[in-house]
């Protein structure tokens, strides 16, 4: 909870162009060698911290991330909803300004405005239809890709119409 | 007949809303319910409205129940945990609310209270997907089984004038699959912003799975419009409207207000799927059986 609790949520626009950002994206898909090489990193009490540290400046750098530790990027159009100030990850509140402003710093643009004109630019839009399961708190400050190539992300979000609300990996 | 039977048997459906006060007396509430009681379905009880510390949702809900109006529980995403949401439904439920509309909720910034926390454990989407286990699935977010399990009609929010527009009844889908029955939505003030949303809520099959309420508002005097547009976030009041309102004298403005809100609800009653209308007027109650009656609603057609 450090994390939460050093850095509230602003909405940041991202460094990284959306085209870019899935290109990336591919690149980091889970495979065998990055199944190995993650457990490998999260085995060891020296690489793991040095690992989630490079994780944090990186993505803090392009998405303003305050290492949630259950991305949600890849179908959020590469903007980070935990930049949202009430952090919701399942779209945008009632309270955007007519110019897309967000609710709470109204010189900053909604973060859903963004990821939804970002993913539709690129055919995208489906992902925003995607449910969200409840984020767990616990995960504050740990690395994200090392979850993600261990596969312990593939529960956070739904297509399911009468998907359970709770993941099978909770 | 209840809100969740008018709105299933394909009636048109009125709500309102009451602002519980800030003070310990459910008098206030009783007073508005009483006026209302004979002219709609059901009234919203609000959830610390403005992130301002009211009376809670639950008592005034209860409140209106025993004058005899059924009540609308609302509940935000701002306050309270995924832990205490959960406890709220079970309490709320047992003590015989049925309805519930789940909302994010404005942030405590805007609020009495600007230092305080803001919660925002689950979204929207989250808290109607949960409560939706809780009643179908008889389990809580934990996995833990529930014995017997709430009852409970689960209504949701959205404002078609927001954007990102084009994502608006994509946003409303995804509450639906999570568990929505009915929808309110934020102030209607321009019928061809609504119109197109409904267009694609109809498209999406929406209309046939949640029943769709327009908000329709009667505003009280021209500062309370003024508020409104530049306070209130995601209303927006279009510019001939604001012209509309504000030509008149001062003492005339609440009467134009009522006759606009009037003729929103015919327009809005003629595009198809809307189920019902909710009507925003809060400390402004008195004004609701003349807007229902000059746009065709009869007292009696409406309430118990």
């Amino acid at each position: 909870m450090s994390a939460s609790s050093a850095r509230p949520p602003i909405p940041t626009h991202p460094r990284l162009g959306v085209r870019a950002a899935y290109r990336v994206q591919r690149w980091l898909r889970p495979n065998a060698a990055l199944r190995w090489l993650s457990a490998r990193i999260e085995a060891s009490g020296l690489a793991r911290p040095l690992f989630t540290q490079a994780e944090r400046q990186a993505k803090q750098a392009l998405f303003g991330c305050r290492m949630c530790g259950q991305c949600a990027l890849p179908v959020t159009g590469y903007v980070c909803p935990m930049g949202c100030p009430k952090e919701l990850r399942n779209g945008p509140c009632g309270g955007v300004a007519a110019d897309g402003g967000c609710e709470v710093y109204p010189d900053r643009r909604c973060v859903w405005v963004e990821a939804y004109e970002r993913a539709a630019a690129q055919g995208r839009a489906a992902d925003l239809r995607l449910l969200h399961r409840p984020a767990d708190n616990r995960r504050w400050g740990t690395s994200s890709w090392l979850s993600y190539w261990q596969g312990r992300d593939e529960d956070l979000w739904t297509a399911g119409d009468r998907a359970p609300v709770r993941g099978a990996a909770r | 007949m209840s809100l969740r039977e008018r709105l299933n048997s394909g009636g048109f459906a009125v709500t309102a809303e009451i602002s519980p006060p800030r003070g310990a007396d459910t008098g206030p509430v009783t007073a508005a319910a009483a006026v209302l009681r004979d002219w709609v379905d059901a009234v919203n009880v609000t959830d610390n409205q403005g992130s301002s510390v009211r009376l809670a949702s639950w008592a005034g809900s209860l409140a209106a129940q025993a004058a005899g109006l059924e009540p609308v529980m609302q509940m935000t995403c701002r306050d309270r945990n995924r832990i205490a949401l959960q406890s709220d439904l079970l309490g709320a439920c047992a003590l015989g609310i049925r309805n519930v509309l789940v909302m994010t909720g404005d942030h405590p910034r805007f609020g009495d209270h600007p230092g305080a926390k803001p919660v925002f454990d689950l979204d929207s989407v989250q808290l109607l997907w949960t409560l939706r286990a809780m009643r179908d699935d008889g389990v809580l977010l934990s996995g833990r089984r529930l014995r017997p399990p709430p009852d409970c009609f689960l209504g949701a929010v959205e404002n078609p004038s927001a954007p990102p527009r084009d994502f608006r009844a994509d946003r409303l889908a995804k509450k639906v699959a999570a568990g929505a029955q009915f929808v309110q939505t934020q102030y209607v003030f321009d019928i061809g912003v609504f119109g197109s949303w409904m267009a694609r809520v109809r498209d999406l099959g929406l209309h046939r799975r949640c029943h769709v309420l327009a908000g329709i508002g009667a505003v009280r005097s021209r500062r309370a419009l003024d508020y409104m547009r530049e306070k209130v976030p995601g209303v927006v009041v279009p510019d001939d409207v604001y012209r509309r309102l504000t030509a008149g004298p001062a003492d005339r403005f609440a009467d134009e207000a009522a006759k606009l809100a009037a003729e929103l609800v015919q327009q809005v009653r003629d595009i198809e799927g809307v189920a019902g209308v909710h009507l925003f007027a809060a400390g402004n109650e008195h004004v609701v059986p003349a807007i229902l009656d000059s746009a065709g609603i009869r007292a009696g057609d409406h309430g118990r």
